[in-house]
């Protein structure tokens, strides 16, 4: 740009999520991101880098692994983490994997090895912000969300207790054992996302494009069989079929939609034409319309 | 989305896409009563803009038909009132966000309740406002709370409104009621400097004008909302304005890189530009601009990373100026404040401000009327309330750099923070500077604290006594100073007696008083600290926040809180003056434990539990302990 023509949408957004970023790192006493490898990470890991180059990352990136994350989503992570040179913490909820916990078996999955783990972790570092991917067009309980937004000892969300947001101006003061969940993501969209994926060439993993996968029918999903651990009904056969995720998380709770979508521009094209919400491939959400919101003020992220 | 961009989407995505990387941004707030249509307003523009996807409609539908206020059909509110106990009681609550898009920009929505929280919410919401739709009922014309709207929206600086006549199906589409309602507004609207107004007539709840034109209304030459929204021009803060960045983050990987980060809060630069730093005043050039890579020229709204040719000391929170122009430095000020928590706002209580990226602690110093939102009269009052506006001088206990808010909002706008809970209870928008900072010089003196107390063969210090009335407080406050008497220190017990008979005789009990109270008291224990004495001072002094006032007036080891603890059921059983009594009677308004709080300190220096020790056994345990601190070593002569 040399001369001063109006901000696109994407400059906006981009400008904002680097403020947020270094005001909260200025202010905080020990941020940390939480990368969850999905694409919304991938913006937020790039947004990053450019609001501190050419310095480095002034805080460290955590993973929380339930330990059923697709196998390339942990591949794609450490290729990145290398290749960047980046400090890089991963958490486990070792008490859950002692217990056995897994998707199958325990409704609780979710609650106990991530959004415990979560605890355990930023309790564990004494990390008093958390970086999140998370924008306010996911989910209505997001949209009344503060970008920064503050959580008791217990790790709680109150709703009613959130404070008032002004201008540029963030509230970033705690006592000690409290903290801040940060969103510099807030106001993207997931269009926002895979164009600026797109305009600034951001890797991401490859379960995003169509391709051959071996999947079978389970609760009303269509799951990858990523490994030997998925519970397969006696004669059923996983089946090859052309597929890609909009969203990434534990494989056996992750639907995967029927997609020849093999490159950026025919992901945009698919998104902009379907007619069902990301969401839709999560488990987590089609208990309630409120079960976000629940498990927001519980501790999930 | 309209059948030609689905084509283009279909047929040639890349093109699409290369279209859509240039497009712009509008932020917008709605603002409406409950009655008036607002989320359904929203939600039809989410559902024309084909924002709500199938599962999502879904659940809308049945949604609908379990909550939702419009029988059988889609109840579009439904789309936007988010959190679940917001939903039982139909209404909503806070702040929410919302997003759409069309072929020429992408728009976020903040959708604010229009109930008893409505300024905090609204003037939250419009702050990161360019627009602001205003919602007025066709049936009910322009109502109180649509002056209050339209008051809020010129203060918070939002320039550009859209009259949104709404429900217009409901008065037959009619042309009469349409301009009735708008010339009625007009009229008031200019007295509160709003000039650039589009009124639109519309049906939300039937799509009327709202994405395009309505056939029952031809009579309306003008755009839909829609059309409107696209086509209003607007910037990201202000090009056109001298350039300011207020210093986030210094950016110093090695010794060979040094950069100054911050979003740039109105103007344009280049490298080579003259540059000025407030408030230190100093000067340097431009020698980089850059965001990963270098750029040649930047913006206001952009993030970025700027270098200078010198080195010049510039931190977090200053504010690189366009030198030719700079910004105005002061650290006493006029502003608006809107107040936003449950807590009063007190004149003379310590809070934090931030301003842009500089947080520094500070008060109101004088309030000089509040005004009423709705018929915008000046009234006279000694706090604000929650949601009450406010004119008011503000008191920094350093200069900053700032500019009138009219001129720039980010260098303009700040917000208020309690020290003790840390909430944010207010935002402020500057007027002016009350006098230039350079003005203000401390005399400088030979004598000073130390030599004052050499001189005495003491350490200063205040031991501030706090706990309810007839906690024992003034007794054993005496006890302690015949004792340091008797041992040769030089002392001073300030306490209600010698106080409230003077200096402050001017002073009742309500909370702004006691906050004022506690507040010359600090003050004049600072001065007698600086004299070199040891004081003493009993008062209940029932506020967290001005007891860390005194604290952060003396050094770090001067302020010695002493919390006289007796609980309230044993204070009242003592009862020695009879005021429990007669405020258990309602005989005294305003009295600590009964009709007005208490907030006993979480860590005091000493603590002195009454129902365990008696008075003199209690003086003998301060002094012992002041022993212990090193407080009572004798200085060298």
């Amino acid at each position: 740009m040399t001369s001063a023509d109006p901000l696109s949408h994407l400059q906006r957004l981009e400008a904002e999520s680097i403020q947020i970023m270094r005001e909260v790192v200025a202010e905080a006493e020990r941020p940390v991101m939480l990368y969850s490898v999905g694409k919304d990470s991938a913006v937020m890991l790039r947004l990053a880098l450019k609001a501190f180059a050419p310095g480095r990352l002034p805080f460290p990136l955590l993973h929380v692994n339930t330990g059923w994350k697709f196998r390339e989503m942990i591949a794609f992570r450490d290729r990145t983490v290398a290749e960047l040179g980046l400090d890089f913490i991963e958490h486990r909820n070792e008490d859950g994997i002692a217990a056995g916990i897994n998707p199958f078996d325990h409704p609780a999955f979710t609650d106990i090895m991530k959004t415990a783990a979560l605890k355990q972790a930023l309790d564990k570092h004494g990390f008093d912000a958390a970086f999140g991917g998370a924008r306010r067009d996911e989910e209505k309980s997001r949209a009344k969300e503060r970008i920064v937004s503050f959580r008791s000892r217990q790790h709680r969300w109150d709703p009613k207790r959130q404070r008032p947001e002004l201008w540029h101006l963030f509230n970033t003061r705690h006592a000690p054992g409290e903290s801040l969940r940060v969103f510099p993501l807030s106001n993207w969209t997931e269009l926002d996302v895979w164009q600026y994926i797109s305009l600034a060439q951001i890797p991401i993993v490859s379960l995003y494009f169509a391709a051959e996968r071996p999947v079978v029918e389970h609760n009303g999903l269509t799951i990858m069989v990523d490994d030997e651990r998925m519970r397969i009904p006696a004669g059923v056969v996983p089946q090859r079929r052309s597929v890609r995720f909009r969203t990434l998380g534990d494989y056996p709770l992750t639907g995967a939609v029927e997609s020849a979508a093999a490159t950026l521009p025919a992901i945009i094209q698919e998104m902009l034409l379907t007619t069902t919400s990301e969401r839709q491939g999560r488990a987590i959400d089609h208990d309630a319309s409120a079960s976000m919101e629940k498990k927001k003020q519980e501790g999930y992220f | 989305m309209d059948t030609s961009a689905q084509d283009l989407i279909a047929t040639d995505i890349e093109a699409y896409l290369a279209a859509h990387a240039s497009k712009s941004l509008l932020r917008f707030i709605t603002c409406g009563s409950v009655d008036d249509g607002k989320s359904t307003l929203i939600g039809r523009l989410l559902y024309d803009t084909k924002m709500i996807f199938d599962d999502q409609l879904a659940a809308l539908q049945a949604d609908s038909r379990a909550f939702g206020t419009q029988g059988q059909a889609i109840d579009f509110a439904l789309l936007v009132d988010g959190l679940a106990a917001e939903r039982e009681q139909g209404i909503t609550i806070d702040v929410a966000y919302r997003f759409f898009a069309t072929e020429r920009r992408k728009f976020i929505v903040a959708d604010t309740p229009g109930h008893e929280q409505y300024t905090r919410n609204m003037i939250t919401g419009a702050s990161t406002a360019d627009l602001a739709v205003i919602l007025i009922d066709a049936r009910r014309g322009v109502l109180v709370q649509t002056r209050r709207h339209s008051f809020l929206v010129g203060l918070i600086g939002v320039r550009s409104v859209v009259l949104a006549i709404n429900k217009m199906d409901l008065v037959d589409y009619s042309q009469d009621v349409f301009e009735r309602i708008v010339a009625e507004y007009r009229r008031f609207a200019e007295q509160l400097g709003l000039t650039d107004i589009v009124a639109i007539p519309l049906s939300a709840l039937a799509g009327e004008n709202i994405t395009t034109r309505s056939r029952k209304m031809p009579w309306h030459l003008g755009p839909s909302l829609l059309e409107h929204l696209e086509a209003v021009p607007v910037a990201a803060g202000a090009p056109a304005a001298p350039f300011r960045l207020p210093v986030q983050w210094v950016n110093r990987p090695d010794p060979d890189f040094r950069g100054f980060s911050g979003q740039i809060a109105a103007g344009t630069i280049r490298p080579g530009e003259r540059v000025r730093v407030l408030p230190s005043g100093r000067e340097t050039t431009v020698s980089r601009l850059l965001i990963e890579h270098d750029l040649p020229f930047a913006q206001a709204g952009q993030s970025i990373t700027l270098c200078t040719t010198d080195e010049v000391d510039i931190s977090r929170g200053d504010v690189i100026c366009a030198a030719a122009s700079p910004a105005g430095v002061s650290d006493q000020f006029e502003a608006t404040v809107v107040w936003m928590s449950e807590a009063a706002m007190l004149p003379g209580r310590p809070y934090l401000i931030k301003l842009a990226a500089r947080t520094i602690a500070g008060s109101i110093t004088a309030l000089k009327h509040k005004v009423n939102v709705n018929t915008l009269e000046h009234v006279a009052a000694k706090s604000l309330e929650l949601n009450e506006i406010g004119l008011c001088n503000l008191s920094l206990d350093a200069a900053v750099a700032f500019d009138p808010y009219e001129a720039c909002r980010d260098t303009g706008g700040f917000i208020l923070i309690d020290r003790v809970s840390n909430e944010t209870v207010g935002a402020g928008m500057i007027h002016f500077a009350l006098r230039r900072a350079q003005n203000i010089h401390w005399q400088a003196v030979e004598i000073d604290r130390r030599a004052r107390a050499g001189q005495k063969r003491q350490q200063p210090c205040v031991l501030w006594f706090t706990g309810l009335s007839g906690a024992g407080k003034s007794t054993i406050a005496n006890l302690v100073e015949k004792r340091l008497y008797a041992a040769g220190r030089h002392t001073y017990l300030l306490d209600g007696d010698n106080v409230r008979h003077g200096l402050n005789r001017d002073l009742g009990f309500s909370d702004a008083d006691r906050v004022e109270n506690i507040r010359r008291v600090a003050e004049t224990a600072r001065l007698m600290v600086d004299a070199g004495l040891i004081v003493l001072t009993a008062f209940i002094s029932p506020f967290r926040s001005e007891r860390a006032l005194a604290r952060s007036l003396l050094g770090p080891d001067e302020f010695i809180e002493v919390f006289i603890d007796t609980p309230l059921a044993t204070a009242e059983s003592r009862d020695v003056k009879g005021l429990y009594r007669k405020a258990r009677a309602g005989e005294i308004a305003h009295f600590t434990g009964i009709n007005s709080p208490y907030e006993p300190p979480e860590t005091p220096e000493i603590r002195i539990d009454t129902t365990a020790v008696a008075a003199e056994d209690a003086a003998d345990r301060i002094v012992a302990q002041l022993e212990a601190l090193g407080r009572l070593h004798q200085a060298p002569p």
